[in-house]
C-alpha cells in the first residue's frame, strides 16, 4: 500500500510539468533542492543527534567552488561538479574534526562559527568571490547533450537527483552504519563500550551529510545561475534546520515536507502578504505547539489514533 | 596465552577528582576464569574503578593490563575489541528499539559490518539469529521483538546481561546486576550469571552480599578508594577489617 502510493506520487511528480505553469515548475524545483539540503542536514540532526547551525557551509561552498572553477579555471560544468563535491567533502572533514570536539550546544556554536567564517570570506575575498556582487553568468550542465535551460527540463533533472538522494539516504539510515549512528545518538557511552568508535561514526556522518549538502548546492547554483554570499548566511542554515524540525527530524519524509512548506511560504505567500516572514513565524509556532515532534510524525500519530478509535 | 597471565591486572592505580582521591594505589590481579566480587560501602570507588578499567575515565597514574596488554590509555571501544565488556548499574539500553535490535548493536560493535553504509542492518541475518539465541538464553526469546521501553525493569536487567554476553567477552564487568530487583528476580539473574562459561572472567560489583557471595570465589573490599582486604572469599569474610568496614559488627 505504502509502495503503491509512493509510485503514484512519483508518477505525479514526473508528469507535473506537463500541466503546470512555469512559476509552479520552478517552485517545485526549488522545493526539491531545499528538500535534498534539509534531508542531508537531517542525517546529522535527526539520526546523529548533532544539531548543526552551519549546514549552509556545504551548500554555499560547493556552489562557489563550482562557480569559481568554471569561470576562473575554465573547467567544464561536469568536471567542476566533481571538483566542488570533493572539495566540499574535504572541507567537511576538516570542519568535522573541529566541530566534533563537542556535542550539543558546543557543536551547534562551532558549526555556526565556521559557517560565519565562510560567509565573511565570501563577502570580503572579492578577488575570488566577487564579494557582495556575487558571481553571475553561470551555466547549467547539459547531460548527454540535453539542454537544461528550460524550467521543465531542469525540474526533471532535479527530480532524478532528488530520487537518487532520497533512495541513498533511506538506505543509509537503515544500514548497519546508520543503526550504529542512531545508537550513538541515544546512548553514546554504551555504544563505545560495545566497541563502536563513536567519534569516527559521527565524523563519517558529517562528511556524508556534507556530500549531500554539496549536491544540493550544485543544484542550487545551476538553478539560480548566480551565487551570492547570502547562500552561506546563518539564515540559510536556519531555514534548513527549520525545515527539518518542522517536518519531523529523524524521519525520511519530514525534511521534504518541511522544505516544501518553507519554499511555498517563502515564494507563494510573499506575493500576497508583505510581511511573509511573520507568517512563516506563525506557521512554525503553530507546528511547534500542535505537532511538537514535527508534521510527519505528528500527523502519523493523529492518524493512527483515529484508526485505533474506529477498530 | 599461559594461565599465569592475569586476565586483569591493576598496578598502583590512582585517580583524583580535583583534590579528592577516588582510587588510591589500587593493586589487583584477577586470573582467567576467576569470579571476583568487589564490595565496599557507598562511595568506596567501586564504579570509578570500573570506569577506569573500561576507559570512561583515565586514571591519574598507574597501569591497567588486560591479559598482559597495557590498556591504560586505550579508548573504550578499543578495549571492547580486546574482549572487555560491561553492564551498567543504571540501565543503559536503547529504549525506543526492540530487544533484538539492542543485542544486535552489541554484536555489530565487534563486527566489520558496522562500517557498511549501504547494506541494511536486517540483511545481516546471522547477527539477528545470534541475538535471538542469546535472548533465549536469558529467557527473553519470546519478547525479542518488543520495545525495551515496554518491558519490566527486571527484564531490562536481563537485556543488559544479554547484550554483554552476546559479545562473548573474555572479561566481563557486572556493575550491580541485582540492583533494584525482587528476591525472585535476583534468583533468576543469579542463575544466569552462574551459567556464564568459564572462558569469561567475571568481575562483579554488588551490594547484595547474601546473593553475590555465592557467585564469588574471590572478594576485594574497597574503602575510600583503597583495597582493604583482598583474597579468597571465606578469608575475606572472616577478616576483622571486613567486619569493621562493611558488615558493621
Amino acid at each position: 500500500m505504502k509502495r503503491i502510493s509512493g509510485v503514484v506520487f512519483l508518477a505525479l511528480l514526473c508528469v507535473f510539468p506537463l500541466f503546470a505553469g512555469d512559476f509552479y515548475i520552478n517552485l517545485a524545483s526549488q522545493i526539491l533542492i531545499a528538500a535534498i539540503f534539509a534531508m542531508s542536514l537531517n542525517l546529522l540532526v535527526g539520526y546523529g543527534g548533532l544539531t548543526s547551525l552551519g549546514h549552509a557551509s556545504f551548500l554555499g561552498f560547493a556552489a562557489y567552488a563550482s562557480a569559481w572553477s568554471t569561470t576562473h579555471m575554465g573547467l567544464g560544468v561536469g568536471t567542476a561538479a566533481v571538483v566542488a563535491i570533493l572539495a566540499t567533502m574535504v572541507m567537511a572533514g576538516l570542519f568535522g574534526m573541529i566541530a566534533l570536539r563537542a556535542t550539543g550546544l558546543g557543536f551547534l556554536m562551532i558549526t555556526l562559527a565556521l559557517s560565519q567564517v565562510l560567509w565573511g570570506l565570501a563577502y570580503r575575498w572579492v578577488a575570488v568571490t566577487n564579494g557582495d556582487n556575487g558571481m553571475s553568468g553561470l551555466v547549467r550542465p547539459a547531460p548527454f547533450g540535453i539542454s537544461l535551460d528550460s524550467g521543465a527540463n531542469y525540474y526533471w533533472f532535479t527530480l532524478v537527483v532528488f530520487v537518487v538522494s532520497y533512495w541513498l539516504m533511506a538506505i543509509f539510515v537503515s544500514s548497519a552504519f546508520g543503526s550504529a549512528l542512531r545508537g550513538t545518538r541515544d546512548q553514546a557511552r554504551r555504544m563505545s563500550a560495545l566497541g563502536h568508535d563513536v567519534w569516527m561514526i559521527r565524523w563519517i556522518t558529517f562528511i556524508y551529510a556534507g556530500f549531500w549538502g554539496a549536491v544540493s548546492g550544485l543544484l542550487y547554483v545551476y538553478y539560480t545561475k548566480y551565487i551570492h554570499p547570502s547562500s552561506l548566511s546563518i539564515t540559510a542554515s536556519a531555514e534548513g534546520l527549520l525545515s527539518v524540525i518542522a517536518g519531523g527530524s529523524g524521519t525520511l519524509g519530514g525534511p521534504v515536507v518541511g522544505a516544501a512548506l518553507l519554499i511555498i511560504l517563502k515564494n507563494y505567500a510573499s506575493a500576497y502578504v508583505e510581511r511573509w516572514n511573520m507568517l512563516l513565524g506563525f506557521v512554525f509556532l503553530f507546528i511547534v505547539l500542535v505537532l511538537p515532534e514535527g508534521i510527519v510524525p505528528g500527523l502519523k500519530r493523529i492518524f493512527s489514533r483515529r484508526q485505533g478509535g474506529q477498530s | 596465552m599461559s594461565a599465569s597471565v592475569p586476565a586483569l591486572e591493576i598496578i598502583n592505580l590512582k585517580k583524583f577528582f580535583g583534590g579528592l582521591p577516588a582510587t588510591q594505589d589500587v593493586n589487583l590481579q584477577v586470573m582467567p576464569g576467576e569470579r571476583r566480587l568487589i564490595i565496599g560501602p557507598n562511595g568506596a570507588g567501586k564504579t570509578t574503578l570500573f570506569n577506569q578499567i573500561t576507559g570512561d575515565f583515565l586514571p591519574t597514574s598507574g597501569q591497567i593490563k588486560l591479559f598482559g596488554a597495557d590498556i591504560t590509555r586505550l579508548k573504550p571501544h578499543e578495549r571492547a575489541h580486546m574482549g572487555l565488556s560491561r553492564t551498567y548499574q543504571i540501565i543503559t539500553l536503547f529504549a525506543k528499539d526492540t530487544l533484538v535490535h539492542n543485542v544486535t548493536l552489541g554484536l555489530l560493535g565487534l563486527s566489520p559490518a558496522r562500517w557498511n553504509l549501504f547494506k541494511p542492518l536486517d540483511h545481516y541475518q546471522e547477527m539477528e539469529v545470534e541475538a535471538r539465541r542469546v535472548l533465549g538464553l536469558v529467557g527473553l526469546g519470546a519478547m525479542a521483538d518488543r520495545l525495551v521501553s515496554e518491558i519490566a525493569y527486571g527484564q531490562k536487567r536481563r537485556v543488559e546481561i544479554a547484550m554483554a554476553m552476546a559479545q562473548k567477552p573474555k572479561l566481563l564487568l557486572l556493575d550491580e546486576p541485582l540492583a533494584g530487583l525482587s528476591a525472585e528476580e535476583r534468583t533468576t539473574i543469579k542463575e544466569l550469571i552462574a551459567a556464564i562459561p568459564r572462558e569469561t572472567t567475571l568481575v562483579m560489583i554488588e551490594h547484595d552480599m547474601d546473593t553475590a557471595l555465592d557467585l564469588a570465589e574471590t572478594v576485594t573490599l574497597l574503602h575510600y578508594g583503597k583495597v582493604i582486604v583482598d583474597g579468597q572469599r571465606d578469608a575475606v569474610i572472616a577478616d576483622e577489617k571486613t567486619r569493621e568496614v562493611y558488615l558493621g559488627h
